[in-house]
């Protein structure tokens, strides 16, 4: 076990749930909600020459499915260091000399 | 220089460095052949996957599909980038720490039973096939078009080459090529869509030119135009579209979660160093696929009012067909256009109601896009370039899934447990020079539903890979009982509903006829449901996994400890 405790492993895995499960209910507002469900009614307002549900269709909600990954990406690898479950510092060097030994060959 | 010429030279030029690249990094492992040595730096590994991911039916076929579909084609734009949300969160991050080469084994491993192995292998090995064979054929299409040789040749060019990068270099030498690859079809899918945009509406940026004010000095914008030409015409209007909500969403879920489910896909977070890589990596493949698929609409936009306007001409009156551009007559000549002078008045026109005199192969929007607008002769070369690497790069990667499901999942894990890394390696080998002939062959001959079937092979991810693999991860006690009964009822259900309406009993296949109006395309997220929902139940009446299994999956919830991904 990689946890200091096991209350350590069960609160990381919960808080892990829960951004993934908020992450989520922004991916599927945006494209079920906003792209396909209400569609219509956004419609009704103009972004220029767009119509809004439009626009999120075929354009805002690619978007926003990019920054939800950016957005995990980086608040898990904060997760993983609050709990002291990230990979070893020694591994990128490691790494990089193993690369460098490729090239040089 | 001719069109011709150009062509040779630009899809030559790109031939000899993907050929360099494969030579520079030949594999000398199976390390090295399934998983490019696991160190493929984030980025690379991010372009690597958008061109894997991006096929000649994303180059070639989507914007063409959006061009003809409206506000429908928006299943498409959503449906395959909204998946990599369900990737990045939900899988890739723990399939790497779990640290195996492929799907199968991921299965076969939580699910402690080679009988769910042997099932994800035959899964697997059906979805890369029904894939490839496809890819094989754009191949074809755009050498017949371009280089003016048959289908035939055209197809036996593109398997020479895959064969010599895909056979030598496994994953290490497809994984660079493909980064090549990705520079070039980008390159040839924006830099039309560049010149159009300032053309039509004097803006640089595409996504922003097609929700712009027309260029004429008219004041209109570009798609209020497009929805006055599509509702006189007779057509849907262009921002509404025609498809039931229903069904829209359960087609945009379906390609979703079969996007999170393919293994060629999902394989690629397998070959970066970390944990953290494998997160960032997603990250960057959606940036890079975004590029493509935010420009895909506005190209749909452009060569809708473009075309619509050539035909009908300015006072929408129709053009004398002894007039019509070259581009015309030149896709008339490979049947994807015709021409038929109902009224008898020489001209042609084209509408959705009974005026109509033209029928236009939706495929043809994209390669053709660049003649309409009146680009110059080296745009239209490099488009052929582009379109040979989407069809090039993903043929590579689904034939690395076939061969190593053969080689590893199924010889080593299976049948002969005792072969060496040096024998495996040369099955692997043989395996995809196998699958490249049987590729080849269906691109040649293809069974007249290869559409079809790509539509199925989404479907089938999403009844099958999906459930299996998230229950994996999110759930200890998910018991091997609950995930091959969940696998195969959810397989079983997609395949017969697809089966039944599109090749038992065609006629049918209207919204009266389909399940709450959802249509064989979306039928997945229906099939995914049931594969759930008779897992849970089946594994409440089993025990639950053993706690050597429960353990395994507590482990791959936390980065720390991911070593290199393994064979064994």
């Amino acid at each position: 076990m990689s946890f200091e405790t096991e209350q350590h492993a069960e609160d990381y895995w919960k808080e892990n749930l829960r951004m993934m499960l908020t992450l989520l209910g922004v991916w599927f507002a945006v494209s079920f909600g906003c792209g396909i469900l209400f569609v219509d009614e956004l419609n009704t307002i103009r972004l220029g020459g767009f119509k809004l549900g439009f626009w999120f269709a075929q354009q805002g909600s690619i978007y926003v499915f990019l920054a939800l990954i950016v957005v995990y990406a980086v608040k898990m690898n904060k997760l993983d260091r609050k709990y002291n479950v990230h990979e070893d510092h020694e591994e990128p060097e490691e790494f990089e000399e193993a690369l460098e030994e490729e090239f040089t060959q | 220089m001719d069109i011709q010429t150009l062509t040779f030279l630009i899809v030559g030029a790109t031939f000899a460095l993907y050929i360099g690249i494969a030579i520079w990094s030949r594999a000398g492992s199976t390390h090295d052949f399934y998983v490019a040595g696991g160190g493929v730096h984030p980025v690379a590994n991010g372009m690597a996957t958008a061109a894997d991911w991006m096929s000649a039916a994303s180059f070639i076929s989507m914007a063409g599909l959006i061009s003809f579909m409206g506000y429908d084609g928006a299943v498409y734009l959503m449906g395959w980038t909204g998946g990599y949300v369900l990737l990045a969160l939900c899988l890739a991050p723990y399939l790497r720490k779990f640290g195996k080469f492929t799907v199968p084994a991921f299965i076969g491993d939580r699910y402690y039973s080679n009988t769910a192995r042997t099932v994800a292998v035959i899964c697997a090995v059906f979805v890369c096939f029904t894939y490839v064979a496809g890819q094989m054929r754009g191949v074809g299409v755009v050498f017949s078009r371009f280089l003016e040789v048959d289908i035939t040749t055209g197809v036996i060019i593109g398997m020479g080459i895959v064969f010599f990068y895909a056979v030598l270099g496994g994953m290490k030498g497809i994984t660079y090529t493909q980064v090549a690859q990705y520079c070039v079809l980008i390159c040839a899918y924006l830099v039309p869509a560049i010149f159009i945009s300032i053309m039509m509406t004097g803006h640089v940026i595409p996504q922003i030119g097609f929700g712009s004010e027309l260029a004429d000095g008219s004041g209109t914008y570009l798609l209020d135009k497009l929805d006055g030409l599509s509702t006189e015409l007779g057509f849907a209007e262009y921002t509404s579209g025609t498809k039931s909500t229903i069904d829209v969403f359960f087609i945009t879920a379906a390609l979703m979660v079969g996007t999170a489910g393919l293994p060629h896909v999902i394989v690629r977070f397998f070959t970066v160093p970390k944990v953290r890589d494998a997160r960032k990596s997603a990250g960057w493949a959606l940036l890079f696929i975004a590029l493509l698929y935010t420009t895909a609409p506005a190209i749909a936009t452009f060569a809708r009012v473009n075309m619509i306007d050539t035909i009908n001409g300015p006072e929408a009156q129709g053009t004398a067909h002894e007039e019509a551009p070259s581009w015309i007559t030149n896709w008339e000549a490979t049947g994807l256009i015709s021409w038929e002078d109902k009224n008898g008045d020489g001209k042609m026109f084209y509408s959705g109601d009974e005026r109509n005199e033209m029928k236009i192969d939706r495929d043809i929007m994209v390669m053709a896009n660049p003649e309409i607008a009146d680009l110059p002769a080296w745009v239209i070369a490099l488009v052929a370039a582009g379109g040979v690497a989407a069809a090039l790069s993903t043929s590579a990667g689904l034939l690395l899934v076939i061969s190593t499901s053969i080689s590893h999942d199924l010889l080593k894990r299976n049948l002969m447990p005792n072969i060496t890394d040096k024998q495996e390696l040369t099955y692997a080998r043989i395996a995809s020079a196998v699958a490249i002939a049987i590729a080849g062959y269906l691109g040649i001959n293809p069974p007249g539903f290869v559409a079809q079937v790509v539509a199925f092979a989404f479907g089938l991810a999403a009844s099958s890979f999906f459930p299996a693999i998230i229950m994996g991860i999110f759930s200890k006690r998910m018991n091997k009982e609950g995930a091959i009964a969940g696998m195969i009822s959810g397989i079983t259900f997609t395949a017969l509903y697809i089966v039944y309406f599109k090749f038992i009993n065609p006629a049918a296949n209207t919204p009266d006829h389909w399940w709450f109006g959802i249509s064989p395309e979306g039928i997945g997220t229906l099939g995914m449901i049931v594969n759930f929902a008779v897992a849970t139940v089946v594994a409440r009446f089993t025990a639950d996994a053993p706690k050597d299994v429960q353990q395994l999956v507590a482990d791959i919830r936390f980065p720390k400890g991911a070593g290199e991904a393994t064979a064994h």
